[in-house]
């Protein structure tokens, strides 16, 4: 049985056959059966998921017509994301045990339509890598094979909604951390442009790249969530300040006419035979249905990881000088200031972290900032002008979110092969363009994903084009193993 | 791109990262190997480029200057290790084996 979708579980609420509570209930079990082995779960946050539920029965009993589709919906955050009094760790030692003392603008959306929180999801500490194994608190498995990794780094939500738990959660994307986990675990997986969604309330990885988005079953899903939680934010000085366009609104109105663009770099060596067949049978699906295809050409693809891996550690270096042992987290007792820094950062951290703090403050120190930082920057904009380049050229590209399916755990111990994973996504970080992965197709049982990239702003194209696809197959429709156990 | 030991010592200390020998020594060679792969960014010809630091349009966004209700102190300190009910409390800043 497949799982239900937040639309249709949002149309039994209001006829009746179910309540908040009952969805709650079925979904803290669903989670009690899979976790032991999925490790998708930081933590479960009985308590609040209890008093939400409550308050979401009240208000579809007094206000059914005006209550949001997301109103007593369960749901899952990554654990990067702050709520208010519930600990929030971002898959670090260093943040075991602490409680923000306040609650993101993109979960209190959620919260304020009606959401029930089940739980915070695992990922890679501090949202760096592509396979959930760096989190301090031990990896996840994919719900398609429990012995291969879900992607990352947002690993727990993608799991979790795989798993038919709950119907969508929340990610964060840095260089791909949503699209690829999305793609390894059969789900939707959809990063707004950059500014859509506020900041404020995640814990900061890269900051000119990170952005908030949603996993689910479906693009309609997707788009329904992406719409409650889009929308300026004062408390983020780089949000959008113009208005979103309704998701909804264009949905449904199909890919007759448009013009996608293939990158033929998107398709090179590295791409497995079985995702380029998958990713291709796809193109043909959308041909089918009116569109026409074209290849493009982003050149500076293969030199936009190098760019990716100079300034998302920049930043990071930065952005995580903040755990010092001083205001936050844990602290290891020096008698000297210098030393407790030292020590705690040494004991705190783990392996990728240290390797990225290592390689961003290398990029930054004097003498070797021209060279890298300086140089990244510059090559950032080329990129950037290539996709607007080719944007006047197709109307939105078409390729492969992962050049692989799902790999066994263990199997990347080199950090360069890791690197390597999110190839053809992180290029839409760099130029802060919205994408989308949607389940296109299976390999030996396990899921590919499809997809959609389109210019700045322009995330109701993405979904519109992913919808489009996904209404002409039925992919999305299959349910995984520990799905359909579960059901 | 030759990494050295020293170099490495020396980005942990600028770091404030407290690495044993071991880890040292891995990072060394990772390190390394990363490097010279993301050496060929300088075969990028940048001379026409202006660099890229945020991708969005915005410039200075200011808000208006009004008094807000801050976090208090109670809620700043809750989450840390060390404090004396208004104050964070940290060790001496002197007399660091790095400061030698």
């Amino acid at each position: 049985m497949t799982p239900r979708t937040i639309t249709e579980l949002a149309a039994a609420l209001r006829d009746g056959s179910t309540t908040p509570q009952a969805l709650l209930a079925d979904a803290q079990a669903r989670v009690e059966q899979t976790d032991k082995d999925l490790n998708a779960y930081l933590s479960v946050t009985r308590e609040l998921a209890e008093h939400q539920a409550d308050a979401a029965a009240r208000t579809l009993e007094e206000h059914p017509e005006t209550a949001s589709p997301l109103c007593g919906i369960p749901m899952a955050l990554k654990d990067v994301l702050c709520v208010d009094g519930i600990e929030t760790t971002a898959g670090s030692k260093i943040l075991s045990g602490f409680k923000p003392p306040y609650t993101g603008t993109a979960v209190q959306r959620l919260f304020d339509a009606g959401a029930v929180c089940v739980g915070k999801t695992n990922c890679d500490e501090f949202a760096m890598g592509s396979s959930t194994e760096n989190s301090a608190y031990g990896p996840v498995g994919n719900p398609w094979d429990i012995e291969r990794v879900p992607g990352g780094s947002s690993g727990g939500s993608a799991a979790t909604v795989a798993a038919g738990s709950v119907p969508y959660s929340l990610g964060t994307d840095t260089g791909g951390s949503i699209r690829q986990p999305a793609a390894l675990c059969g789900v939707v997986g959809f990063k707004p442009t950059y500014g859509r969604v506020s900041r404020y309330g995640l814990i900061a990885f890269a900051s000119s790249l990170d952005q908030i988005g949603p996993f689910a079953r479906t693009v309609e899903d997707a788009a329904l969530v992406f719409g409650a939680i889009a929308g300026h934010d004062p408390c983020d000085s780089t949000s959008e300040p113009r208005g979103v366009e309704d998701p909804l609104a264009s949905l449904r109105a199909g890919v007759a006419g448009m013009r996608l663009g293939i990158p033929r770099e998107y398709l090179g060596e590295g791409t497995e035979p079985g995702v380029r067949a998958s990713v291709e049978a796809a193109f043909r699906v959308l041909e089918a249905q009116g569109a026409t295809l074209q290849e493009v050409s982003l050149p500076s693809t293969d030199v936009a990881l190098s760019v990716y891996y100079v300034i998302a550690p920049a930043e990071c270096s930065s952005n995580l000088a903040r755990y010092d042992g001083v205001r936050f987290g844990s602290r290891v007792e020096r008698a000297s200031l210098t030393d407790m820094y030292l020590q705690t950062r040494g004991a705190g951290f783990g392996n990728e972290v240290k390797r990225r703090i290592m390689l961003g403050t290398y990029a930054l120190s004097s003498g070797y900032y021209d060279a890298y930082y300086r140089q990244a920057q510059k090559v950032r904009t080329l990129v950037s002008q290539e996709f607007e380049a080719v944007f006047k050229e197709v109307d939105a590209i078409v390729c492969p979110t992962s050049p692989s399916v799902a790999f066994p755990m263990g199997s990347r111990d080199d950090p360069l092969s890791m690197y390597m994973c999110d190839a053809v996504t992180l290029p839409a970080n760099l130029a802060g363009v919205p994408g989308i992965s949607v389940p296109c197709g299976f390999v030996d049982g396990l899921p590919v994903g499809l997809q959609v990239i389109a210019p700045r702003f322009e995330d109701a194209r993405v979904l519109r084009v992913a919808h489009a696809y996904e209404q002409a197959t039925d992919f999305h429709t299959v349910p995984s193993p520990y799905a359909s156990r579960a059901a | 791109m030759t990494l050295s030991r020293d170099d490495v010592d020396h980005v942990a200390t600028l770091a404030r990262l407290g690495l044993s020998d071991m880890e040292k020594d891995r990072l060394l060679g990772e390190l390394e190997a990363i490097l010279g792969h993301i050496a060929r960014l300088q075969n990028v010809d940048t001379s026409t480029l202006a660099e890229t630091a945020q991708v969005s349009d915005l410039v200075n966004v200011m808000r208006a200057d009004e008094t807000v209700d801050p976090i208090g102190a109670a809620a700043a300190l809750r989450n840390a290790p060390a404090s004396d009910g208004s104050y964070f409390v940290v060790g001496a800043i002197q007399g660091s084996d790095l400061d030698a």
